[in-house]
């Protein structure tokens, strides 16, 4: 099956992402902030079943915008945030920061223009998708073992080290 | 453009596969439709069995046996004042309830009704299905803390912390059972034969529990059945319902999360809870319990029991007809219940009429599967509304006990023992 | 209609990219610069998974390792943040300033 309409759903969802990453360095409110961001890493999972990568995509959903982001939600809530709704929102070096991030954008666009001729064409061939959970599956377990490995361990240090923060008494 | 309707008809597969967007449409309407049908079906249902269940009458007054009362409280709720607390975040307030919704209504356009009864069929079904129900709690936070007062933020706060503990447990389960899909066993526990790779997609899940000629249940027994329970337990607390409903416990945070809503918004509400529970119960019934096959597979076999069973959907519905029309005989002979009398009447004489459309053998083959689905899911509502009856609701750290320190290793401990009995027994 | 390139994604990508440093360098409040980390690891992710598109299976794998890393640095992140909102009170950065208790 050809996808329909790939221009449209591409501007709609790449809009629709940054949009929600102008809206989370914006609002005020942290809340406003994460639900924005939320609407970020849907629109990004929508980008991934374009690029034919359902299983990125339904990790997305699954671990970031139901996982991750209801820890945020359950933090932001847990520690008040009246008062700093009234402080300052941005720090002394905004102005250091923006040219900062400025340089990096006009270095980005800087690559983009002078190295286009090295980003190949993209592939004719549509990538096979309906074995597509199977054959990350394969790399993910074969070749990627250790990395998974290590993964795991990564995992159970941050369990630790959250239950040691946050805990009132060890 | 007939030749484009048509032309589904003979592809045997679900209307996404084959790209028919026509289909699609038709599929989601009908969906759409029979969730809601479902969703007031439930309703009159709950009240109904929980108050036998206590020895009371439940919804008697509007219509025979109250059966109008949901359209009634529909109609109520509809024309209701719709409240917004001065203090409340608006946005976030009027987002919540449109998003409960979207994500309550989303995760069925990958549910198999049947072999080619789906909207499509996904590489990542399960996947889909559950971050999809797991976006849910995002709304119920949302909601909580948009109300801007102290229940609805507690009810939102226990909410997200319930509903990211039980998710592993549950993802773990529905791993125990993906794993299923691929792995045969070898002596012991030897079932069918296969491909030997797993598959995410629901229609495949429960092709290949037809190919091994066992639900997964009842694979690696007691594997699949320990599965199956950390998923029933962990579905329960997913959706909020009782012994799990602290997020909206009546008795200690008056409605929870949506106690600043009322009229449609909070209607909204209802609805996706009624969805969300029919969603996970789909999911259950495709994983362990054989999605649309028919029950016995493997004991009545042959051209008589095929027949036996595709009689089923018919012969419900002319039973149901059979109970409005005894209703119809025992009504008070009194003229004022002359109009309810009529109208029990008539609803017996539609409910047949299904009933005897529903035996022609063209339509008989096509129902089947959808059939056995529903059945196998009505079972799930059954359960949820006799849970609600009969168990005390948990406490919150006691919730926390069991999500992190019963299921989750239960869980840990069949995945790794399905991984290993698949291969070595 | 130009059909649409690996480039357009990268683009995306670089958006996002520079918002997320934007957020990270600029803002106070500790919560909002943990979401810019995730916009920047997000925008990592669009552009491995493009990638993968034209050579194989491998940006997605590192896409999944780099949620990963995303889950365990929001739960780390967030803990130090409960337990500096405990102790100090606040959840500005640059109230940060006591290297020992």
């Amino acid at each position: 099956m050809t996808p329909i309409a790939t221009p449209f759903f591409f501007y709609l969802l790449s809009g629709l992402a940054l949009l929600g990453g102008i809206l989370v360095i914006t609002r005020k409110n942290a809340v406003h902030s994460a639900l924005a961001l939320i609407l970020t890493l849907l629109a990004l999972a929508g980008l991934y079943l374009m690029l034919y990568a359902p299983f990125v995509a339904g990790v997305q959903i699954i671990l970031y915008a139901g996982g991750i982001m209801v820890l945020f939600l359950f933090v932001i809530m847990l520690v008040s945030i009246e008062r700093s709704q009234k402080e300052e929102q941005f720090n002394k070096q905004w102005i250091v920061g923006f040219i900062a991030a400025g340089v990096l954008g006009v270095l980005f666009v800087l690559v983009y223009v002078k190295g286009r001729a090295l980003l190949p064409a993209p592939t004719a061939q549509i990538p096979n998708e309906s074995q597509n959970t199977q054959n990350v599956g394969v790399l993910l377990y074969r070749e990627y073992m250790f990395a998974f490995e290590i993964a795991s361990l990564l995992l159970l240090v941050a369990i630790i080290g959250a239950v040691v923060m946050a805990k009132k008494r060890i | 453009m007939l030749d484009y309707i048509t032309s589904y008809l003979k592809s045997n597969t679900t209307p996404g596969q084959a790209g028919n967007q026509f289909w699609a449409f038709v599929y989601i309407i009908l969906i759409f439709l029979g969730l809601s049908v479902a969703v007031i079906a439930m309703n009159w249902l709950e009240r109904k069995i929980l108050a036998h269940m206590q020895v009371r009458l439940g919804p008697m007054r509007v219509g025979p046996h109250g059966l109008l009362q949901p359209i009634a409280d529909a109609i109520k709720l509809l024309i209701k004042e719709d409240i917004m607390p001065a203090e409340a975040d608006k946005v976030v307030f009027w987002t919540a309830p449109v998003m409960v919704v979207i994500t309550a209504f989303t995760v069925f356009i990958v549910v198999p009704f049947g072999p080619t009864h789906a909207v499509t069929d996904m590489n990542i079904g399960v996947l889909f299905m559950l971050g999809v129900s797991s976006l849910g709690v995002l709304a119920i936070v949302m909601a909580g803390w948009a109300s801007n007062s102290h229940y609805p933020l507690i009810g939102a706060l226990r909410s997200s912390a319930q509903m990211v503990s039980y998710e592993i447990a549950m993802g773990l389960a529905v791993v125990a059972a993906i794993l299923m899909t691929s792995l045969h066993g070898i002596g012991l526990y030897g079932v069918g034969s296969g491909t030997g790779t797993g598959t995410l997609s629901m229609i495949e899940i429960v092709k290949a529990q037809q190919e091994q000629h066992a639900w997964f249940i009842f694979k690696f027994f007691p594997l699949g059945l320990i599965a199956f329970f950390i998923f029933a337990v962990a579905m329960v607390a997913e959706t909020n319902r009782a012994p799990f409903d602290l997020p909206e416990a009546e008795s200690e945070l008056t409605a929870g999360f949506h106690t600043e809503y009322s009229g449609f918004r909070w209607s909204l509400f209802f609805l996706a809870e009624y969805s969300a529970m029919i969603a996970v119960s789909a999911i259950a019934v495709t994983l362990w319990l054989g999605g649309w096959l028919r029950p016995f597979p493997n004991w009545l076999t042959g051209e008589t029991w095929d027949l036996v069973f595709s009689l089923f959907p018919g012969v419900t519905f002319l039973l149901l007809a059979v109970i409005a029309f005894v209703g119809t005989m025992r009504m008070p002979k009194h003229p004022y219940f002359r109009v309810q009398t009529l109208g029990l009447g008539g609803f017996g004489a539609v409910l047949g009429l299904i009933g005897l459309v529903l035996l022609m053998p063209p339509v008989r083959d096509r129902i089947q599967d959808i059939y056995w689905f529903s059945f196998k899911v009505a079972a799930f509502m059954y359960l949820y509304i006799w849970y609600r009856g009969t168990f005390p609701r948990y406490r919150f750290d006691q919730l926390m006990k069991v999500g992190w320190k019963v299921l989750l290793p239960m869980g840990i401990g069949v995945l790794i023992l399905t991984a290993v009995v698949g291969v070595l027994l | 209609m130009v059909p649409i390139t690996t480039l357009h994604y990268v683009i995306v990508a670089a958006g996002l990219f520079v918002l997320g440093v934007v957020g990270v360098l600029t803002r106070r409040n500790v919560v909002i610069v943990l979401m810019s980390i995730e916009l920047i690891l997000n925008a990592v992710n669009l552009n491995l998974v493009t990638f993968s598109r034209l050579w194989g299976l491998h940006g997605q794998v590192f896409a999944i390792f780099v949620i990963t890393d995303a889950a365990a640095e929001a739960a780390v992140g967030l803990g130090i943040l409960i337990a500096f909102f405990r102790n100090k009170e606040t959840v500005n950065v640059d109230e940060v300033d006591l290297l020992k208790w």
